[in-house]
């Protein structure tokens, strides 16, 4: 593994999405229209805002990420751009922190603007420090990236690997205690929400919002990053240097 | 003199439960040496071989002393797909910059110059690579290839597609590059393209036919031209089976 490597990923990656100009408007836009289009939704209730509001800013980063790491490296594995990098001194973990460190780069971007917006001008209440927001934003982003990055493996085209987002995003959206609870659950669906990794992102952006202590959200996040470190330690093992 | 750049022994590779490649043994030696034969006969997969991303039933790959695919070899062997294997949506001197940072090539800025040279794209380097044409991205990846000056080059029909002028010109770099030291095993179905190299390997139906200098190899046959030459061999060979 080497650092160099590592960041020469990330600023190719970083110099393709700036080259991309639409992707990176879209990238940077879109989480803020989208909870401000929220908060007008709830204009004659606030304080439904201000539970689902935080949830969101988890959800966002996270399923963008996903979604655009999974089209990214697929492309990559059948450009032959990444055969021809693995043939080369190019540690597969130095290919997959590149790709993690540069999305992190977009996703803490994309949150200072939808966290600016939400609190700024949405009025969205938040009880623990604004910063922290931010912070848990970048790791669910780093998440999404870590588990695109995963499934790239298993699809053969851009269109399979769109399609893993409803397999793998919209369960952990409909569990992850957005639309109930996850004490309401039902039993054998909260202990599946229990091992999903979005549920502890949104737990810890709910936390913030509500309290002022902030253990209990390092703890979610240490959940998460185990989930990261998970998944990208998976994904390395998908790469192979040798194929048939 | 022919020092072997490439050895392999009993080489067999397998896709699904047909053999590729059985059982097959070959010396590369300096010089530009070119793998001829149609497409399907594997071709690409004796040269994935021998860059180590194949994956191999059996037998054993040795470039340049070393295991082929072994860590010391990744700095040193320079190999160029079918496809052009570059990122499209960078310019050609983000390509190179980005590729010579991964081979963690000391004198980057020259080298990226020099081989830009190499393959007569100086002038298109701030080029978004999408914009170029087929030829111009095949340089492109030939160009990324030479990065760090590798020992061995192995190129899978790079000249396909290519204006009869650059084609020219191409083989005159792998000339050049062959007198420098760089050993070149090039693929190619082009038959023509045989005379132009300094020893030739015949394949089809993943064997080789025949392994000499183009010269020796129509001797041996009796023919004028390679063409002749191949499908005398693939007769005396249909006969003796």
């Amino acid at each position: 593994m080497s650092p160099r490597t590592t960041l020469a990923v990330a600023r190719r990656v970083l110099t393709q999405l700036r080259r991309d100009r639409r992707t990176l408007a879209m990238l940077l836009l879109l989480p803020c229209l989208l909870i401000s289009l929220l908060a007008w939704i709830y204009t004659n209730d606030s304080r439904v805002f201000d539970r689902v509001g935080p949830a969101l800013l988890a959800i966002f980063p996270f399923t963008i990420m996903f979604l655009v790491t999974s089209v990214t490296t697929l492309r990559e594995r059948s450009s032959g751009t990444l055969e021809r990098l693995l043939a080369m001194p190019m540690g597969k973990l130095d290919f997959l922190l590149g790709y993690a460190v540069a999305f992190a780069v977009v996703a803490a971007a994309q949150s200072v603007l939808a966290v600016a917006i939400s609190v700024g001008l949405l009025d969205l209440e938040v009880a623990g420090p604004v910063w922290l927001l931010t912070v848990v934003a970048v790791v669910d982003a780093v998440l999404g990236t870590a588990l695109g990055l995963l499934v790239s493996a298993f699809a053969r085209t851009e269109f399979q690997a769109v399609q893993f987002m409803p397999a793998l995003v919209i369960p952990q959206i409909l569990l992850c205690g957005l639309i109930v609870g996850r004490d309401d659950l039902p039993g054998v669906l909260g202990a599946v929400s229990d091992v999903l990794p979005l549920s502890y992102a949104v737990d810890a952006m709910t936390h913030l919002s509500l309290t002022t202590t902030t253990a209990e959200v390092w703890a979610d996040l240490a959940v998460v990053a185990g989930f990261v470190v998970a998944g990208l330690a998976l994904g390395a093992a998908t790469l192979r240097r040798r194929t048939a | 003199m022919v020092t072997s750049v490439v050895e392999v022994r009993g080489l067999t590779v397998v896709r699904g439960r047909h053999a590729v490649l059985s059982d097959l043994d070959v010396t590369i030696g300096d010089g530009v040496t070119g793998l001829l034969g149609p497409s399907g006969c594997g071709k690409s997969t004796l040269l994935r071989s021998v860059v180590g991303v194949q994956r191999v039933a059996e037998g054993s790959v040795t470039v340049l002393g070393e295991p082929a695919g072994s860590e010391p070899l990744r700095h040193r062997v320079g190999y160029v797909t079918q496809a052009a294997s570059v990122y499209d949506d960078l310019t050609v001197l983000e390509n190179l910059r980005f590729f010579a940072r991964v081979l963690r090539i000391p004198d980057a800025r020259t080298d990226v110059e020099r081989v830009l040279a190499a393959v007569d794209l100086a002038t298109s380097s701030d080029a978004v690579v999408a914009q170029l044409s087929g030829g111009q991205r095949s340089r492109v990846s030939l160009a990324v290839a030479l990065l760090g000056t590798p020992g061995l080059l192995v190129l899978d029909e790079p000249t396909v597609g290519l204006d009869p002028v650059l084609r020219r010109d191409l083989w005159a770099l792998f000339h050049r590059l062959a007198d420098d030291g760089t050993a070149v095993l090039v693929s190619s179905h082009v038959m023509d393209e045989a005379e132009r190299c300094d020893r030739l390997l015949l394949m089809r139906e993943g064997r080789i036919l025949a392994d000499d200098t183009p010269v020796a190899i129509k001797a041996a046959a009796g023919a004028d031209d390679i063409e002749t030459a191949f499908l005398t061999l693939v007769e005396a060979r249909g006969a003796a089976t």
